[in-house]
C-alpha cells in the first residue's frame, strides 16, 4: 500500500519533467535524424527521402570540408593550451593556497570563463586590430611590422584558439584545484623522505594522479571547442562584416544551410556528423576510464 | 642533542630558499593574472575614450581625457536597455525553471529507488552527452509551429530542463539527506509533497544555489540559439545585439566598448559576490568520479 504510494507520488514528480525532456531534446534528436535523410527546403510541404545522399554531398562539399577542419584545429589548438597550462597554474596556485592571494588568484582566472562571450570577443578584437590593437604595437617595440591578424585566414584560426582558451583556462583551472585538494598529502611526504625533488613528485605523482581529471577536462574542452560558434562569429567577420567568414565553423555552416540557403535535411546531415565526433570523443573517454579501473 | 651552528645555518639558508621561492610563485602568479584580465582592462579603458583617441597610435590603455559620451549614445540611442531587458527575463525564467525541474526529479531518482526511474535517470543522463547545437534546428521548427519566434518563451523552450542540474541534485539528495530522516517523517504521517518541500528543498538550499548561478550564465551567455530564434532588433538578448551590432561596415569601438561594458560590469559583479556558489557548481561537474 505504502509502497504503492510512493510510487505513485514518484510518477506524478517525474512526469512533468520527462513530459518536457521528450518535447524539447528527444523528439528534436529523433527529427534531425529523420531529416538528416530528408530532402527539404523549407517552404515545400514534402520532404521526401532521400538516403545518405545529403552524406554524400557534405563530403564534397569544400565549404564543409573547411569548416570541418577549422573547427578541428580550433578544438584540439584549445585543449593543446589550456590543459598543460592549467596543470601548472592550478600547481602554482594550491601551493600558495590559504595565502591571501589565493582567492584574488582563483577570480582572475575564472573571470574570462564567465563574463559573456561577446564583449569578450569585442575585447579581443581591438587587442588583434591590425591598424588600431595594442597586440602590434607591443610588436612594433621590437621592431616587428604590423602583422594583418584578423584579415589572414590562419592567423584568424589562430586568433580564434587564443580567445577560446583564454575562457577554458578559468574552468580547467578550477576544476584541478578540486583535483589537487584531493590529492594525498602522505604520498608526497613518502616521496620527499625518498630525497624525491619538488619537480619529480609533480611529474611522476601529480601528473598521473590527476589523469581522470584531464581526461574529464580535456573531452569538455574539445566538446565545446567542436561547438564553437561565437567566438569566430564576432572575432572573424570580414572586412564587408560577414560574420565567421574567414574562419568557417560546423555550428556556423549549419545555421547558414538552414537558413540562408534552405537545405534543412543538408544542415541536419551536419548536426549528425557533429554529434558523431562527440559520441567518438565521449566513448574514447569512457574506454580509457574503463581501461584503467581494469587494471 | 643540540643542533650544531652548522645544521642552524642550513636550516635559515633553506627557510630564506623556500621564502624565496614563495615570493617568485606569488610574482609570476600575479603577472599572469594581471594578463588574464588585460583584455578587460582595454575593453573598459575603451568605452571611456573620445573618438580621436580611440585613432591614436601607440594605442593608450588608460584613458587620457575620459568621457561618458560613449555611454550615454549606449543607453540613449541603441536598444541595449530593451536587451538586457530581454536577457535578464530570459536568464531568469530559464533559471528557474531548471531549478524547479532538476529539485523535484533529482530528489525522486535520489529517493525512490523503482527501476523504470533509475531507467529514466539513464536517459535524462545520455541525452546530457548531445549538444545543443546538434539538435537547434528541429527545435526551432517546434518553436515557430507554437507561434513563439521572436520571443522569451521560445528563447525559454531551449533552456527548460539541464540534465546536469538533475543529477547534481540527486548526489545531492544521496549525500546530505539521510533515509532515516524521510521515513521517521512517513511514520508520523506526512505526506510525500509535505516531506520534499519542508525537509528536502531546505537541505538542498546550497545546492540549488549553485545550479541557479549555473542556470543563470548559462541562458546569459547564450548565442547560437538567441541568434536562430530571434530576428527583429527588438527581441535580441544582450549577446545576440552587440554581436549584430559591431558587424557592420564601421565599427565604432568606443561605442561597442560602452555598451560591453555596461554588460560585463553586472555579470562580473555577480560573479564575485556569488564566487563561492560558483565555483561550488562548476567544480562539482568535474566531480562525478
Amino acid at each position: 500500500m505504502l509502497r504503492r504510494r510512493k510510487w505513485m507520488f514518484a510518477v506524478l514528480a517525474v512526469l512533468p519533467t520527462l513530459a518536457i525532456f521528450a518535447w524539447v531534446r528527444l523528439y528534436p534528436i529523433a527529427e534531425m535524424f529523420n531529416l538528416s535523410l530528408r530532402d527539404w527546403d523549407l517552404l515545400s510541404p514534402r520532404r521526401p527521402f532521400i538516403g545518405l545522399e545529403n552524406f554524400i554531398d557534405l563530403f564534397d562539399d569544400r565549404l564543409f570540408i573547411a569548416a570541418l577542419i577549422n573547427t578541428t584545429i580550433i578544438a584540439l589548438g584549445v585543449a593543446i593550451i589550456t590543459i598543460p597550462s592549467a596543470i601548472v597554474i592550478a600547481a602554482l596556485i594550491h601551493s600558495r593556497a590559504g595565502s591571501k592571494l589565493a582567492p584574488f588568484y582563483e577570480t582572475a582566472i575564472f573571470v574570462p570563463h564567465v563574463v559573456s562571450l561577446v564583449p569578450a570577443a569585442l575585447a579581443w578584437k581591438w587587442i588583434f586590430d591590425s591598424e588600431l590593437g595594442p597586440l602590434n604595437a607591443f610588436l612594433g617595440v621590437f621592431g616587428i611590422d604590423p602583422v594583418a591578424w584578423l584579415h589572414n585566414p590562419t592567423l584568424a584560426v589562430l586568433c580564434v584558439i587564443v580567445l577560446c582558451s583564454w575562457q577554458a583556462l578559468g574552468y580547467a583551472v578550477i576544476i584541478y584545484l578540486v583535483g589537487f585538494k584531493n590529492l594525498p598529502v602522505s604520498l608526497y611526504e613518502a616521496a620527499r623522505l625518498d630525497g624525491a625533488s619538488a619537480r619529480q613528485s609533480f611529474w611522476f605523482i601529480t601528473v598521473p594522479l590527476l589523469k581522470p581529471i584531464t581526461l574529464y577536462v580535456s573531452v569538455v574542452i574539445l566538446i565545446s571547442g567542436f561547438n564553437v560558434y561565437a567566438q569566430p562569429f564576432v572575432l572573424a567577420s570580414d572586412t564587408q562584416g560577414s560574420p565567421s567568414h574567414l574562419v568557417r565553423v560546423l555550428v556556423y555552416d549549419m545555421i547558414e544551410n538552414s537558413f540562408s540557403n534552405f537545405r534543412i535535411g543538408y544542415a541536419s546531415a551536419e548536426a549528425v556528423i557533429l554529434l558523431s565526433i562527440v559520441m567518438i570523443i565521449t566513448v574514447i573517454q569512457f574506454s580509457i576510464l574503463r581501461d584503467r579501473s581494469g587494471r | 642533542m643540540t643542533a650544531t651552528a652548522e645544521e642552524l645555518a642550513e636550516g635559515t639558508r633553506l627557510r630564506a630558499r623556500k621564502r624565496r621561492q614563495r615570493l617568485m610563485v606569488d610574482a609570476g602568479l600575479l603577472v599572469f593574472c594581471v594578463l588574464m584580465l588585460m583584455p578587460l582592462v582595454f575593453l573598459i579603458g575603451n568605452a571611456f575614450k573620445t573618438p580621436q583617441e580611440l585613432l591614436a597610435w601607440p594605442p593608450t590603455i588608460i584613458p587620457q581625457d575620459p568621457t561618458l559620451e560613449n555611454f550615454r549614445i549606449a543607453l540613449a540611442e541603441t536598444s541595449l536597455l530593451r536587451w538586457l531587458g530581454n536577457s535578464i527575463a530570459f536568464a531568469l525564467s530559464s533559471t528557474a525553471a531548471i531549478v524547479a525541474t532538476s529539485a523535484i526529479t533529482g530528489y525522486v531518482m535520489a529517493k525512490f529507488p523503482f527501476r523504470s526511474i533509475n531507467v529514466l535517470f539513464f536517459l535524462f543522463l545520455a541525452t546530457a552527452v548531445v549538444p545543443f547545437e546538434v539538435y537547434m534546428i528541429p527545435l526551432y521548427f517546434q518553436v515557430r509551429a507554437l507561434g513563439l519566434l521572436d520571443s522569451i518563451g521560445g528563447l525559454l523552450i531551449g533552456y527548460l530542463v539541464m540534465s546536469f542540474g538533475i543529477f547534481l541534485i540527486r548526489q545531492n539528495t544521496i549525500h546530505s539527506i539521510p533515509d532515516e530522516l524521510i521515513e521517521a517523517a512517513r511514520v508520523d504521517g506526512a505526506g510525500e509533497l509535505w516531506i520534499f518541500w519542508h525537509i528536502a528543498l531546505p537541505l538542498l538550499r546550497g545546492a540549488m544555489g549553485a545550479l541557479a548561478v549555473l542556470a543563470f550564465f548559462q541562458a546569459w551567455t547564450a548565442f547560437a540559439w538567441p541568434i536562430v530564434v530571434t530576428s527583429r532588433e527588438q527581441h535580441y538578448t544582450v549577446e545576440v545585439g552587440l554581436a549584430l551590432f559591431q558587424t557592420g561596415y564601421t565599427v565604432d569601438t568606443g561605442l561597442v566598448s560602452a555598451a560591453s561594458t555596461i554588460v560585463l560590469i553586472p555579470s562580473v559583479l555577480v560573479f564575485v559576490l556569488l564566487r563561492r556558489n560558483f565555483v561550488q557548481g562548476v567544480a562539482s561537474t568535474g566531480m562525478k568520479e
